[in-house]
């Protein structure tokens, strides 16, 4: 099953789109540069003026090697949903460059975009929400292969039972409707759909979090398993340190529309260089009791600020518990801090040091 | 830390002040398709000033559990008792039941934004709930105090925040807010079902670290329903771990996280991804959850069991003790000496299911090891 390669250029090349040009680094899938995502706010009434701007992603730059998974953490708000979107083409970037197989897709019309849907596809959060509750199963799942007048009939039939069973349903559920269908089992009609059109990307976003945690192994099993396979890349978004530690080769941390810290996961884990980055991982909780017991703490203060208007300077400033007085005035840059290897790279003027207790400097400061 | 604190306490005697003793308490609802059977024969205790986890997944009964034991739970069929203080909380009127709910127990929910009434100031519902309860308190008395509370729970500027509507609170400062309410009139036990769910993780690092000091400060007893084990680690004393409306295994922090004896305790435990099995594969526990109105013969949790024996498909076990402590107790059917995660009770299991399994259970057994989990077998 699939679209071999050829058919595939054939496809674009009839679309008046020319085929992908030869890459320098043919291993990077997709290349995302400078991208900027603002929101419009409008004023209530007549004239509905625009009033403000929600710095939704602000200047975000990042590649993902083929056949790998980049994980993107960050809290509720901080842009980490928007930025999948632009880089799935479902919405417009406001500035920036998203290159999938170094052509550039943030210049491309519906039309020309189209050839390259179906090399991107999108797993949802919600296993309830993301499925239509009236369409059957084996529709839903055929509904990829409809949209591109791809198979039809028996063929797109026996196409989706080869689905359902790869991603462990029951073919003879082709039938049934999403409501006969357990949350983890929704899931996997989901990937179903993804894995249809035999995508080079899938965006995961937070794939597992609506998920019980025995049902959430298997999801991720499956996922693992599917990458193995099919040599998938993935742009994986989820809250849950733990999982995406579990499923990435590279992180990514993002605050408030911006990436805070950005490298190869052990690096990032083991010794986080932005304080951000050091106080969500010491805030998610272990399911170890002695860990939980022994480890310091980082309690941030205060909530997220309002990405309409991001605190000047570094965004973090506001919370952090090494900030200082050029953190508000100066915005840091990504870079590499001194002894981390060149992968990784930290947005930060006071970088976290080996050995520093974070947690005694936060805990000085949470009264206010 | 607090952790410690709380060994200390243990120090002086379990069953130091016991201030809720639930027994045999079974919930079922008739519905159209048949009975569902939310909970069934469940007995646990709280004691004052220690926290209790309730673990289990979605449709295991802990919050029906827990709704029961105030009364929220109407069009159930309920049996048991539950002793709040020398009252039996199930045997009492709604009348009763209103002055023990919110003063005497208080509830915080999931989720922050529903919980609260959106067209009402935040202080005016906290004072609501004060002047419901005594009569006597004057408006302006009921605001101070509830200002008082927003600032204990650590909302900046509480004597402003207090004529906010919720829409202007974040999620982090509506669940404080929600929690100065259950704090408003000083309860004895407070339930938290799932109370950072909602919210992220440094937000919940925040709101956990307030209820344990909170805790700390009041000598409050604690019900943490959770299904997240991150956060029964973090603030949990006991644990009982839930399954198919029935508590599978009960013990201490230490013992549920070191030395589970369930199988289903031992399957989430190693089912969650952690730092140090991160290059291996999950284990996830195969299938889903059975139906609480069409559920499984024997064990409940035997269709999903890779140690499934004989005697699981036929009788039901309930809880026994299974550690030296008395209190560690698991209703599995595997033998005492089966606890823990190392190879030796590994061994035990296996052992002694090879000696007890026959054909029927060694079929299940087959078709657990070659579920779907990973379907590249299939």
């Amino acid at each position: 099953m699939g679209v071999p390669g050829a058919e595939r250029t054939a496809a674009q090349q009839a679309d008046g789109q020319p085929a992908p040009r030869p890459e320098s680094d043919d291993d990077i899938l997709i290349r995302v540069e400078n991208v900027v995502k603002h929101f419009p706010v409008k004023s209530i009434g007549f004239t509905r003026r625009t009033v403000g701007q929600v710095h939704a992603v602000d200047d975000v730059s990042l590649t993902i090697p083929r056949g790998k998974t980049l994980g993107l953490v960050g809290e509720t708000g901080c842009g980490k949903s928007t930025l999948a979107r632009c880089v799935a083409g479902l919405i417009p970037v406001t500035s920036g460059r998203v290159l999938f197989e170094g052509n550039d897709l943030s210049r491309l019309s519906r039309r020309q975009m189209q050839p390259y849907r179906r090399e991107i596809q999108m797993i949802f959060q919600d296993p309830y929400g993301s499925l239509n509750p009236r369409q059957r199963v084996g529709s839903i799942i055929g509904e990829p292969f409809a949209i591109h007048r791809m198979a039809s009939g028996g063929e797109r039939k026996r196409r989706v039972q080869e689905l359902m069973e790869r991603v462990g349903l029951n073919p003879e559920h082709y039938n049934r409707f999403p409501a006969e269908f357990s949350g983890g089992q929704r899931q996997r009609i989901g990937v179903a759909r993804a894995l249809a059109l035999r995508p080079k990307l899938i965006i995961c976003d937070e794939p597992v979090s609506a998920l019980d945690v025995s049902i959430q192994a298997q999801v991720l099993n499956l996922l693992a398993d599917l990458q193995d396979e099919f040599g998938l890349t993935y742009l994986f978004i989820a809250h849950d340190l733990e999982v995406v530690r579990h499923v990435s080769h590279a992180v990514s941390v993002m605050y408030l529309g911006r990436l805070a810290e950005a490298g190869p996961k052990e690096p990032v884990y083991e010794t986080p260089r932005h304080p951000y980055t050091a106080a969500l991982l010491s805030a998610a909780p272990a399911a170890d009791p002695n860990t939980a017991a022994s480890r310091q703490r980082i309690i941030l203060v205060g909530d997220v600020p309002s990405p309409i208007d991001p605190p000047p300077g570094c965004r973090f400033h506001p919370r952090c518990p090494k900030a200082r007085q050029l953190c508000s005035q100066e915005e840091p840059q990504l870079e590499v801090k001194a002894g981390d290897p060149v992968t990784h790279v930290t947005a930060c003027h006071f970088p976290v040091e080996a050995g520093e207790n974070l947690a005694a400097a936060g805990s000085r400061e949470s009264g206010i | 830390m607090a952790y410690a604190d709380s060994e200390a306490r243990r120090g002086g005697g379990r069953n130091a002040v016991t201030l809720l003793e639930v027994k045999d308490l079974t919930v079922s609802f008739p519905t159209a398709d048949g009975t569902v059977q939310a909970v069934r024969g469940v007995s646990f205790t709280v004691d004052a000033g220690r926290t209790l986890g309730i673990v289990g997944e979605s449709g295991s009964g802990k919050t029906v559990l827990t709704q029961t034991l105030l009364g929220l739970t109407p069009g159930g069929e309920i049996s048991g008792t539950a002793d709040f203080d020398g009252t039996d909380l199930l045997a009492i009127t709604e009348d009763q039941m209103r002055k023990i709910r919110g003063a005497q127990i208080s509830v915080i929910f999931q989720d922050p934004l529903t919980s609260m009434h959106p067209l009402y100031k935040v202080g005016w519902q906290i004072e609501e709930m004060i002047r419901a309860h005594d009569k006597s308190v004057s408006k302006a008395e009921a605001k101070d105090r509830a200002v008082d509370l927003l600032r204990r729970v650590g909302i900046p500027r509480a004597d402003q925040r207090v004529n906010d509507y919720p829409h202007q609170f974040s999620g982090g400062m509506r669940q404080r807010a929600i929690i100065a309410m259950a704090l408003s009139l000083s309860p004895r036990m407070i339930i938290a079902d799932e109370p950072t769910t909602a919210l992220d993780a440094t937000v919940q690092a925040q709101i956990l670290d307030l209820l344990q000091k909170l805790q700390e400060e009041s000598n409050t007893a604690l019900i943490m329903i959770t299904h997240d084990m991150g956060v029964v680690a973090d603030i949990a004393d006991d644990v009982m771990v839930m399954y198919a409306g029935r508590a599978a295994e009960r013990a201490t922090k230490q013992d549920i996280f070191y030395a589970p004896h369930h199988p289903y305790t031992k399957g989430l435990l190693e089912s969650i991804p952690n730092s140090s099995a991160r290059a291996e594969r999950l284990k996830p526990i195969t299938g889903q959850p059975p139906s609480l109105i069409r559920l499984p013969s024997g064990c409940k949790f035997h269709p999903r069991c890779a140690y499934v024996m004989d005697r699981c498909l036929t009788e039901e076990p309930s809880l026994r003790p299974v550690g030296e402590d008395g209190f560690h107790s698991s209703a599995c059917w595997l033998p005492t000496a089966a606890a823990g995660l190392g190879e030796r009770a590994e061994e035990i299991r296996i052992k002694t299911v090879r000696e007890e399994r026959s054909e029927a259970a060694a079929g299940i057994a087959e078709g657990i090891a070659s579920a779907p989990a990973s379907p590249r077998g299939a």
